[in-house]
């Protein structure tokens, strides 16, 4: 028996705003029959504001406690409100959900999110960017259940997901036959490296060597001179760290070690991930 | 609204039975000892033991008292016969199965796999009956065994064992016959040597003894290596200090259901068709899975259309009915089940899928219930679904 909370439990049993609406003015639908869960939602939009919800669901308990709870959440809300709330959003709002019923929100914002994709589009986007989403919208990866790589990268960004099986979890994405996984691990580091990326080149390279400087002298200094060791920084060129060794360390078999394990680990993990470590005499 | 409950899932597990318990208590008070001691006091469990093994080989009807294994549960009554089987003919690479086996025998020969094994999974049709053509078909010189169930879990369709067992016999008299019996024991009579099989594989916990003890026989002719290694108990097939409460319980279930044939084979089975038959009357857009196929008497699958099963499970559970469902949602594993998949039932109707399935203690004014409540709670779940014009088009269809 899944572990659903309350407030799921309250909107499978009386799921508010249930049908459809004629003289919609926005439609949008995710999932389908083969995949085990589908979502029609219907808005009414009226001077920027939604002014009414309905849906329709095939799928679980979580599925239509989801979209129940999606309608709630947005009807009243200006549409520029309303592009803004997330899966997480719509699980937080049901007091969470479980990890292998994630998807079930995703389904939601999925299905928000293809009924206002026409509906006053951000004016300043650049066309090339325009393209390029749509380009990467219609690329599917899991072709069991029909997920595109932009489900999956908006997953991965909304969720801080890591591993493929919590992309299976809130997508569905390599739930079935798996062939897929290797291209899912390839999105998740993908976006990981470019994230990696933003945070390394928000650095300049006198307050990365700053940084670099204080890393080593407060706390991998310390912690080598425990051993009865010490370190000094020789130079930075780039992400080459030249260092010094001395004391009980000089000379010992283990320094590489210590060097690669511990130095280079600290740093790459505070500072940038391209960082070399090289012991000079 | 008082509290009811309604108990339909017994492919699942069952309620122990009274009687069971009586005589499993005490072994676990008074009548403690190992009955592998060399004293009086060992004297009482170790009879209660030789009494239980009997008990069980009538219930096979096995040539001799000897050929039957006691385990803890029907997963490794499989994994022993499977893997005891095999590591006695290591120069045969070849295994036939089935597709709509139980995971317990399927994750295994993925894993035989990948140790080197080849694999054949033999189909069935809409109805869930085998294709005994492609079974004849895969049986070859290197085929060590071939492993079917005697009845599906969630359809609860039973397969030709006598007959599979003469293919077998013509084809290949060296390969052995593995036949996981556990949705059987307790609902149909079992008799291995009519039947023709070498190893034979129940759990007690579904037909009324507790949870923790199974059984597999294994004929005088067939020779495993056992998989628990250690002391000489089970003759050496299977060490570790007998289970005796347990195995006192499974005897007397067995005891117990060997009576109780003839009530599954009518009681039993006239209130699962009352449900069958009042769920397809009224309910416009449920389907019978398993056709006009050969059935257990208890079990009962069926497809409600354009809606989804934990949906109905989680209504259902609201008013103390226990089911279960073929559902992608049930399970957490994202894909329908693999044995509706396999008789190809179409995708509108799959993710719809309840099983009911029944006991000796099940009761008329449950099943009566049942037939009250469940229409209004499918009316309910078909009002959300984005499929209104499906559902008008089939309503048509069942009402002319």
């Amino acid at each position: 028996m899944w572990d659903y909370s309350e407030k799921v439990m309250d909107h499978y049993r009386n799921p508010r705003n249930v049908g459809k609406i004629d003289d919609a003015d926005a439609v949008g639908s995710a999932g389908s029959l083969t995949c085990g869960d589908q979502l029609k939602i219907y808005l009414k939009i009226k001077d920027g504001i939604v002014t009414d919800a309905k849906f329709q669901t095939f799928g679980c308990g979580s599925a239509v406690a989801s979209s129940s709870m999606l309608t709630e959440m947005i009807i009243g809300k200006p549409v520029s409100e309303v592009r803004k709330i997330t899966n997480k959003d719509i699980a937080d709002q049901l007091e969470g959900l479980p990890p292998e019923k994630m998807h079930c929100s995703v389904m939601g914002y999925e299905a928000l999110e293809d009924a206002l994709k026409d509906w006053g589009k951000d004016e300043y986007q650049d066309l090339e960017d325009i393209r390029a989403e749509e380009e990467k919208k219609q690329k599917i990866v899991c072709t069991c259940f029909g997920i595109t790589e932009n489900v999956i990268w908006d997953a991965i960004k909304q969720n801080g997901l890591k591993t493929v099986e919590e992309v299976t979890n809130y997508t569905k994405a390599g739930g079935a036959c798996g062939k897929c996984k290797g291209l899912i691990q390839d999105i998740i580091d993908t976006y990981y490296k470019k994230e990696e990326h933003q945070k390394s080149d928000g650095l300049s390279p006198a307050q990365k060597i700053l940084k670099i400087n204080t890393i080593i002298e407060k706390q991998i200094s310390p912690e080598l001179q425990k051993d009865g060791g010490d370190i000094t920084l020789v130079d930075i060129d780039g992400n080459r760290v030249y260092v010094k060794l001395r004391g009980k360390c000089s000379g010992c078999k283990n320094s590489t070690l210590t060097l690669k394990a511990f130095v280079e680990t600290s740093l790459r993990d505070a500072v940038s991930k391209d960082i070399e470590v090289i012991e000079v005499e | 609204m008082d509290k009811k409950l309604v108990y339909l899932d017994n492919n699942a597990t069952t309620r122990v039975d009274d009687r069971v318990l009586e005589a499993m208590l005490p072994y676990f008070k008074e009548e403690y000892a190992n009955p592998s001691s060399m004293y009086e006091f060992a004297k009482n469990p170790a009879h209660a033991l030789r009494e239980a093994r009997g008990k069980l080989k009538d219930f096979f009807n096995a040539a001799n008292e000897k050929e039957i294994i006691f385990t803890s549960c029907g997963s490794e009554s499989a994994n022993m016969a499977i893997r005891g089987v095999l590591s006695m003919n290591k120069n045969k690479k070849h295994i036939i199965t089935t597709k709509v086996e139980h995971p317990c025998v399927l994750n295994l020969y993925q894993t035989l796999e990948k140790e080197g094994y080849t694999v054949d999974y033999i189909g069935v049709n809409s109805n869930g009956e085998l294709d005994l053509a492609q079974l004849e078909e895969a049986i070859h010189y290197d085929t060590a065994l071939v492993s079917i169930m005697y009845a599906n879990n969630e359809t609860g369709v039973i397969y030709p064992i006598q007959k599979i067992s003469e293919i077998i016999k013509k084809r290949n008299p060296q390969t052995k016959f593995f036949v996981d019996a556990v949705q059987v024991a307790g609902k149909i009579p079992i008799d291995v040597q009519a039947l023709g099989v070498d190893l034979m594989g129940i759990s007690g916990h579904k037909f009324h003894a507790p949870k923790g003890v199974g059984a597999l026989y294994c004929n005088s002719k067939t020779i495993i290596t056992p998989l628990i290694i250690g002391g000489h108990q089970e003759r050496g097939k299977r060490a570790g200090t007998e289970n005796v409460p347990y195995i006192v319980g499974l005897g007397k279930a067995a005891e117990i259901a060997q009576d109780f044939l003839k009530y599954e084979a009518t009681e039993v089975k006239r209130l699962r068709d009352k449900l069958e038959a009042g769920i397809l009357k009224n309910i416009y857009n449920a389907r019978l899975n398993t056709g006009a196929a050969q059935r257990v008497p208890n079990t009962t699958n069926i497809g409600f259309e354009y809606i989804e099963g934990e949906l109905i499970l989680l209504h259902l559970s609201d008013l103390g009915i226990c089911a279960s469902s073929g559902s992608a949602c049930t399970s957490g594993s994202l894909e329908p089940s693999h044995v509706l998949r396999a008789m190809n039932v179409p995708f509108t109707a799959i993710h719809g899928s309840i099983r009911f399935s029944l006991s000796k203690y099940t009761t008329e004014k449950e099943i009566d219930y049942v037939n009250e409540v469940l229409p209004g709670i499918i009316e309910k779940i078909r009002s959300i679904s984005p499929y209104q014009e499906e559902l008008a088009e089939l309503k048509k269809l069942k009402t002319n």
